[in-house]
C-alpha cells in the first residue's frame, strides 16, 4: 500500500511485518523514530508476540539481542553513530556467535566534535566486524531491504546491518509502498536457528578457542559472506519478481554499460547523482553511475563487471581512513586490479555537508577534463585550514580547532555552499 | 521450606555433615543424582572458590526447576576454566558472549522464552566480581531496574584472577594485588568507599537479595532455592576464596571463607524488596588478625613491619558489618 510517511515510520512498520520477538532500543538521533514507533506497536499489542526492552545502553542493546537469538527468538535492534561504536564490542561478538540479528544503523559521524548530521564513518568502522552491510538508496528501498534482511541473516546464520543515511532519509516524508503481512509472512519462514539454549538439548555457546581452529572459524565466517554473495540478489530477484521492485542486491548500474567516466557510491547520494549524470548525458559525454548496495560482502565480481569499459573511476565517499584515504575507494581499487583505469576519491558529506547537485556537477567537470585530484574534500574550505594551521604555528596555545574554525567561519550554523 | 534446628560446630574439623539430618534436610550436593551442572574435569586450581560455589549454586538451581535452567557466563576464570572447546564441563544450556554484558545476555533469554510463552525454563547469568561491580555493573543495574526474570549470581574472589590478580572494585584494602603491590607507605589496596554491590542491589528494591560463602553449603543452598520460587531479578552474591589470588592453602578454602563471616568482613544475610529478612549470626566470633592472617595478600601486615593501625582499620570494618546487620545479637534481628 502506497503511503506518505517518514522513512523511520516505514523502517518500523516493515520490522513489524517481519514478526520480531525481542526489540531492544536505547535512544540515539537520528534512529530515535524508529524504536519509538516499533516501541508504541508493542505497547498496543498489534506488535505481538514482542518483548520490547527500553535498555540502558546500546551495548546493553545489542547484548539483549544476542541473548535472544542465541535463545532462538528473532532479534532486532537500531543505532546510530557512537551508539554503534559504544556497542562495538557486543556487534563483533554478535557476528562471532553466528547471530542473525537484524539491525537498522541510521548513518551518523563520529564525534569528537559531535555532530548528529549523516556520513558513513559509523558503518566503515564496523565494516570488519562480520557483519552483512547493506546501504539504502532510498526510503523504499529502506523498507525493502529489513524484509530481505530477516531471510538472509536466518538462512546464513550472518547478522545483517541495513545502513540508513540519518535524517535524509529516516526523516524524509516521501511515498513508500509497504508490504502486506501475508507477503512478509510467505517471503520470511519461521527462524529456524542452527544453534540455540535448549534445556532438552544442551549446547555450549561462546567457548574460547585457540590458535588450533581460530583461523579456520574466521575463514568460515568469511565463505559464509562469499555465500552472501550468491544469496543476496537471489532473494533480490525474488523480491522483485513478486513485488515489481528493484530492491536489494548486490550493486545498481546506472548508464554505465559505455561509460567512459562511472561515479560510484553508497546511499541516498546516488539519486542526486543520477540526476547530475542525466544531465552530462544530455550533453553528450558519456558517465555513469554505479550504486553499491552490498558494502560487505564486497561484490568484487560485480564491481569488476560493471567498471570494466571504465576510463576513470570517481568514488564519492561519505567517509575516509584519516591518514590513508578513501575506504570504498580501497575496495574498489582491489576489485578493478588494472593500472590503466584513473581511479579518483571525492570525500564529501561529511558530518551532513549537504552535497550539491552544482558540487557534483563541478566533480564531474574536473573529471571532464581530467584533473581531478587523486584525493578531493568537495566543498572544503581551505582558506579555513590554511588560516587554523596558521594560528596553531603562531602559538602553542591555539585553543579548540573547532571553535576556531567556526569562529573564522563567523556563524553557528551549518551553510550549503552557495 | 520447613527448617530443622542443627547447630554445625565444624569448625577445624570434617567430623559434622549430612548424615546429622533427615534425608530430605540433606543438601543437593549429598544426592548421588544431583546434576553436576559443572563437570568435573574442568581447569580450575586446586581448592578453587568459584568452582565450588558454582556447582553448588547451579546445582541448587537445577533442583529447584526441575532441570530448566539456561545459563549465562561472564568472561572470567569460570569460563575459561569449564570450557576451552573441544571441551566443557556444563551439562546446562551455556552462553559465554563477552566480559561487561552477562545482565544484558540474559534479559535477552528471559525476554526470548517470554514471547515464546515458555514459563519453565528459568535464566541464570553468573560473573566474578570483576564482571559484576565493574566492567558489568551498567548493564546489571540495568538488569535490576527493569526487573528481569534473572538470578545474577557473582562469585567474589575480590579482584581479577584470571588475567594474573589484579585490583576489581571488590578487592578489599590492604590487600596486595598485581596492581596494589604491597610497597610503599600504604602497602596494598587503598581505602576507598568500597562498593557493596549487595546493599547497591538492594538499593534497586529487587525482589531478593542474598549473600553467602562456600562454607556454609545450606545456607548457599537454601538462598539460591528461596531465588528460584521468585520471579524477577535476584541477586546472590557468593564469597569465593582464591588460593592461588589470595595465597592461601588450597585446602584452606572452606576454612578462610568461614573465618571472612565469623570476623564480620562478609557479613551473610539476605533481604527482599530492599529490606533485610535474615541475617546468618555469627556463633564464634574472631578477630579479623584471623583470617588476615591465613593470606599472603595480606603478608605486609604482620611480619618484620607490622601494620596493627591497618589491622586495626580493618576491624573497625568488621565492627561496623556486626552493628549495621546485628550479627551477634539474635535477640535484636533487624529487619532494615
Amino acid at each position: 500500500m502506497l503511503r506518505q510517511i517518514e522513512g523511520s515510520k516505514a523502517i518500523a512498520e516493515t520490522v513489524a511485518l517481519c514478526r520480531p520477538e525481542v526489540v531492544c532500543a536505547y535512544p540515539i538521533s537520528p534512529q530515535t523514530h524508529i524504536i519509538e514507533a516499533v516501541g508504541a506497536m508493542v505497547k498496543a499489542g498489534t506488535l505481538a508476540p514482542c518483548e520490547f526492552i527500553n535498555v540502558e545502553s546500546e551495548f546493553a542493546a545489542m547484548s539483549v539481542a544476542i541473548g535472544a537469538s542465541a535463545t532462538g527468538a528473532r532479534a532486532y535492534t537500531a543505532t546510530s553513530s557512537q551508539g554503534l561504536l559504544f556497542m562495538m564490542e557486543a556487534v563483533y561478538n554478535a557476528a562471532g556467535l553466528g547471530l542473525p540479528i537484524v539491525m537498522t544503523l541510521a548513518n551518523r559521524a563520529i564525534g569528537a566534535p559531535i555532530n548528529i548530521w549523516n556520513d558513513h564513518s559509523d558503518a566503515m568502522a564496523v565494516r570488519d566486524s562480520g557483519w552483512i552491510q547493506l546501504f539504502a538508496e532510498s526510503n523504499q528501498e529502506a523498507s525493502d531491504l529489513h524484509v530481505q534482511a530477516f531471510r538472509l541473516a536466518e538462512e546464513l546464520s550472518v547478522p545483517v546491518m541495513v545502513c540508513v543515511d540519518g535524517f535524509i532519509l529516516t526523516h524524509a516524508v516521501e511515498g513508500v509502498d509497504l508490504l502486506d503481512q501475508s507477503y512478509v509472512d510467505s517471503f520470511l519462514p519461521p527462524y529456524e536457528p542452527r544453534q540455540m539454549l535448549d534445556t532438552k538439548a544442551p549446547v555450549s555457546i561462546g567457548a574460547m578457542v585457540g590458535p588450533e581452529a581460530f583461523e579456520e572459524v574466521r575463514y568460515l565466517a568469511h565463505l559464509r559472506q562469499l555465500d552472501a554473495l550468491e544469496l543476496i540478489p537471489e532473494i533480490a530477484r525474488e523480491f522483485f519478481e513478486s513485488t515489481g521492485r528493484d530492491s536489494g542486491g548486490l550493486v545498481r548500474p546506472y548508464r554505465t554499460d559505455d561509460a567512459e567516466t562511472v561515479v560510484v557510491a553508497m546511499g541516498s547520494v546516488l539519486g542526486t547523482l543520477k540526476d547530475a549524470v542525466d544531465a552530462r548525458r544530455d550533453l553528450g559525454e558519456l558517465v555513469g553511475v554505479l550504486g553499491v548496495t552490498s558494502f560487505r560482502p564486497f561484490p568484487s565480481e560485480a564491481v569488476r563487471d560493471a567498471l570494466a569499459h571504465a576510463r576513470q573511476i570517481v568514488v564519492i565517499e561519505k567517509a575516509f581512513s584519516i591518514g590513508a584515504g578513501g575506504v570504498l575507494s580501497t575496495d574498489i581499487a582491489i576489485a578493478i586490479h588494472h593500472e590503466q583505469t584513473l581511479l579518483r576519491t571525492v570525500i564529501a558529506g561529511l558530518g551532513g555537508r549537504a552535497i550539491t547537485r552544482r558540487s557534483l556537477e563541478k566533480v564531474l567537470d574536473d573529471a571532464s577534463r581530467d584533473e581531478l585530484a587523486p584525493l578531493t574534500f568537495l566543498d572544503l574550505d581551505q582558506g579555513a585550514v590554511d588560516r587554523e594551521r596558521a594560528r596553531m604555528q603562531a602559538s602553542r596555545r591555539s585553543g579548540p580547532s573547532a571553535e576556531n574554525l567556526l569562529r573564522d567561519r563567523g556563524t553557528v550554523s551549518p551553510k550549503i555552499p552557495a | 521450606m520447613t527448617s530443622q534446628r542443627v547447630h554445625f560446630y565444624q569448625v577445624g574439623s570434617f567430623a559434622v555433615g549430612n548424615r546429622l539430618l533427615n534425608e530430605d534436610e540433606r543438601t543437593v550436593q549429598a544426592q548421588s543424582d544431583r546434576t553436576n551442572s559443572i563437570d568435573s574435569g574442568h581447569r580450575a586450581c586446586q581448592g578453587c572458590g568459584e568452582a565450588l560455589g558454582a556447582r553448588y549454586a547451579l546445582d541448587a538451581a537445577m533442583r529447584a526447576t526441575n532441570g530448566q535452567i539456561v545459563a549465562v557466563n561472564a568472561t572470567g576464570c569460570l569460563e575459561v576454566f569449564s570450557t576451552p572447546y573441544p571441551e566443557t564441563s556444563w551439562r546446562i544450556p551455556w552462553l559465554h558472549s563477552l566480559f561487561g554484558n552477562a545482565p544484558a545476555v540474559a534479559t535477552g533469554v528471559a525476554a526470548a522464552l517470554r514471547a515464546k510463552g515458555n514459563k519453565d525454563v528459568r535464566v541464570v547469568a553468573q560473573a566474578g566480581d570483576g564482571g559484576t561491580v565493574d566492567i558489568g555493573f551498567g548493564c546489571l543495574s540495568g538488569m535490576f531496574e527493569r526487573n528481569d526474570d534473572v538470578l545474577f549470581i557473582c562469585y567474589d574472589n575480590e579482584g581479577y584472577m584470571n588475567t594474573g590478580v589484579q585490583r576489581s572494585a571488590a578487592t578489599p584494602p590492604a590487600a596486595r594485588t598485581a596492581t596494589t603491590e604491597a610497597v610503599g607507605p600504604e602497602p596494598g589496596n587503598n581505602f576507598g568507599q568500597g562498593k557493596d554491590l549487595p546493599r547497591i542491589a538492594m538499593a534497586h528494591d529487587i525482589p531478593y537479595v542474598a549473600t553467602a560463602t562456600v562454607a556454609d553449603l545450606h545456607d548457599l543452598e537454601r538462598k539460591v532455592e528461596r531465588a528460584m520460587e521468585l520471579r524477577g531479578a535476584r541477586y546472590l552474591h557468593i564469597l569465593v576464596p582464591c588460593p592461588l589470588g589470595w595465597g592461601s592453602a588450597s585446602d584452606e578454602t572452606i576454612h578462610i571463607a568461614r573465618l571472612a563471616t565469623e570476623s564480620g568482613l562478609f557479613p551473610v544475610f539476605e533481604a527482599e524488596h530492599g529490606v533485610v529478612t535474615s541475617v546468618s549470626h555469627i556463633r564464634r566470633p574472631v578477630p579479623v588478625e584471623q583470617y588476615l592472617s591465613l593470606q599472603r595478600r595480606f603478608a605486609h601486615l604482620f611480619g618484620a613491619n607490622p601494620r596493627p593501625d591497618v589491622i586495626a582499620h580493618l576491624q573497625s570494618m568488621a565492627d561496623e558489618n556486626i552493628a549495621r546487620y546485628g550479627l551477634l545479637q539474635p535477640e535484636m534481628e533487624q529487619s532494615s
